[in-house]
């Protein structure tokens, strides 16, 4: 059976619950343009060029603020993405421990094996702190010589 | 949500309704609910954060609109923030600039949904509950990166910049923190998580294990970091940034920022009660007729020691702020995931 509208199909259950969700980011959509809209008819409304000029300290802005992002900045999103993953893969092995750990022999398998798990993120956190790559002010000169300075 | 179809069906009769209506019903009424919630926060907040800072520094605050001690005062600054002039810049990325703050005050709102806020009222029991926290309220990072590039503002870019490398930064121990929780629960349904925590204070996730407690100090210690608050305030530090990200927005929009920030703080600490503080449990016989009183007090109580914090504390440097999180948070993080998991196998039995 097709339901004429695939929001028709949704009654209970998970799908339910995924309705709801769509309902509160139209409903966030729909209070935003509200406020918006109310502020608007109630707003001065009086534009000059002097107005509409960047804030920086009250002085013309020098050049645009579009410019390159610092590297560090790059590195932490990488940090990020590789622990956030790491982290990711945790959360399913958390659901089930419980069950496992009832079971005889099972929980210390599964105990185990999250704690290589661990070691290895562990292996990977203390690879990028003893290279130096967590450290937000890094200074040319500790380095030992020859080291290559990445991205500065 | 049950309970609100529930009374919905009941006004409207029998049959009357299908279901599917009274679901979309349901779910709109929840999402006009939050999003006063949401404003409700702002109001209440902003004053009790006056009124701290203010006794903190021994003066009053607010104290004459309303005739109470400044009561009044949010209302005021709301009707004067309605009509102020909007402007934004010439040289602004426009669509973004206007597309900003809507994404941060979805983000807040969509994380609503799943707080359980008392035995079945929960907008979406969704069984990835507290997964789709973390990613509703990512969403926030978004935000403030698309605001602070499209000011074109060198105030901006900064506090954007500072402000996406924290928030994902701080993303990692919050995540790490949960998981002991998960392992005990056995789930990640958000009215599960509270279930499993009723029957007595010791069931409360935060005192089982010492383990536990410390992942909730970690907890509790990244999400002030997750919404920007001092000593962790740096993507809008007013002395050296003038407002951060939102520095060149006005009137209503610079409002949903205030919103969106105000509806986060009061968010971590409901996700805290709910994840580590037993929710709607609470020791005191004879409290059984209000879960949600009792879940809202101690939401109210972590916000309140959250802005006695900021009143409190001076703010980090950005290099000792990564070295906080990084070094410190996400190590202790480990180990108390993995003390859990032992202490679990070790002294907890199962049925």
């Amino acid at each position: 059976m097709i339901p004429a509208c695939p929001l028709a199909a949704v009654s209970t259950g998970m799908h339910a619950d995924f309705a709801t969700v769509l309902i509160f980011i139209l409903f966030g959509v729909f209070f935003g343009l509200l406020a918006l809209g109310i502020a608007r008819l109630l707003r001065p409304h009086n534009p000059h060029p002097e107005k509409l000029v960047t804030y920086e300290c009250g002085e013309l802005p020098q050049g645009s603020a579009w410019v390159r992002f610092n590297v560090r900045f790059y590195l932490i999103a990488l940090f990020f993405i590789v622990f956030d993953v790491e982290v990711i893969f945790l959360y399913p092995w958390a659901v089930v421990f419980r069950q496992l750990a009832a079971a005889p022999g099972l929980g210390l398998l599964a105990l185990l094996e999250m704690l290589l798990f661990l070691a290895i993120l562990v292996v990977g956190l203390a690879y990028v702190w003893a290279k130096g790559d967590l450290d937000w002010v890094k200074s040319l000169t500790a380095r030992p010589a020859g080291e290559e300075v990445a991205g500065e | 949500m049950e309970q609100v179809t529930a009374l919905f069906a009941r006004i409207a009769g029998a049959g009357t309704l299908s279901p599917q209506l009274l679901l979309w019903l349901g779910a709109l009424t929840m999402a006009l609910i939050m999003a006063l919630v949401m404003a409700a926060c702002a109001i209440v907040f902003t004053w009790a954060e006056r009124k701290v800072a203010g006794f903190i520094q021994s003066r009053y605050g607010p104290m004459r609109v309303g005739r109470w001690h400044g009561i009044a005062q949010p209302i005021a600054d709301m009707l004067k923030i309605l009509q102020k002039e909007d402007i934004i810049p010439a040289d602004a990325d426009r669509k973004f600039f206007i597309l900003a703050p809507f994404v941060l005050f979805i983000g807040s709102l969509m994380a609503w949904a799943a707080i359980p806020f008392a035995p079945g009222f929960v907008a979406a029991d969704l069984d990835m509950g507290l997964l789709y926290i973390f990613a509703a309220s990512s969403l926030v990072t978004i935000g403030i990166l698309m605001s602070g590039w499209a000011s074109n503002n060198k105030w901006s870019l900064y506090g954007a910049a500072r402000g996406a490398a924290q928030i994902v930064s701080y993303e990692i121990p919050l995540a790490l923190a949960v998981v002991p929780v998960v392992l005990y629960a056995g789930s990640l349904n958000m009215t599960d998580i509270v279930v499993a925590q009723q029957g007595g204070i010791w069931k409360w996730f935060a005192l089982r294990n010492p383990f536990l407690f410390v992942s909730f100090l970690i907890y509790f210690l990244a999400s002030i970091a997750e919404v920007n608050r001092t000593p962790f305030d740096l993507p809008e530090t007013e002395s050296e940034l003038v407002a951060g990200y939102h520095t060149e927005y006005s009137g209503m929009r610079f409002a949903f920022f205030f919103l969106a920030e105000y509806a986060n703080l009061f968010l971590v600490s409901c996700i805290a009660t709910a994840v580590f503080l037993g929710g709607w449990g609470h020791p005191v016989p004879g409290l059984n007729f209000a879960p949600a009183l009792v879940f809202l007090a101690k939401a109210v109580l972590l916000v309140l020691a959250q802005i006695w914090i900021r009143w409190t504390l001076p703010r980090l440097r950005v290099d000792q702020l990564m070295h906080v999180c990084w070094k410190v948070m996400i190590p202790l993080a480990l180990v108390c995931l993995a003390g859990s998991g032992v202490w679990m196998l070790a002294f907890v039995r199962f049925a």
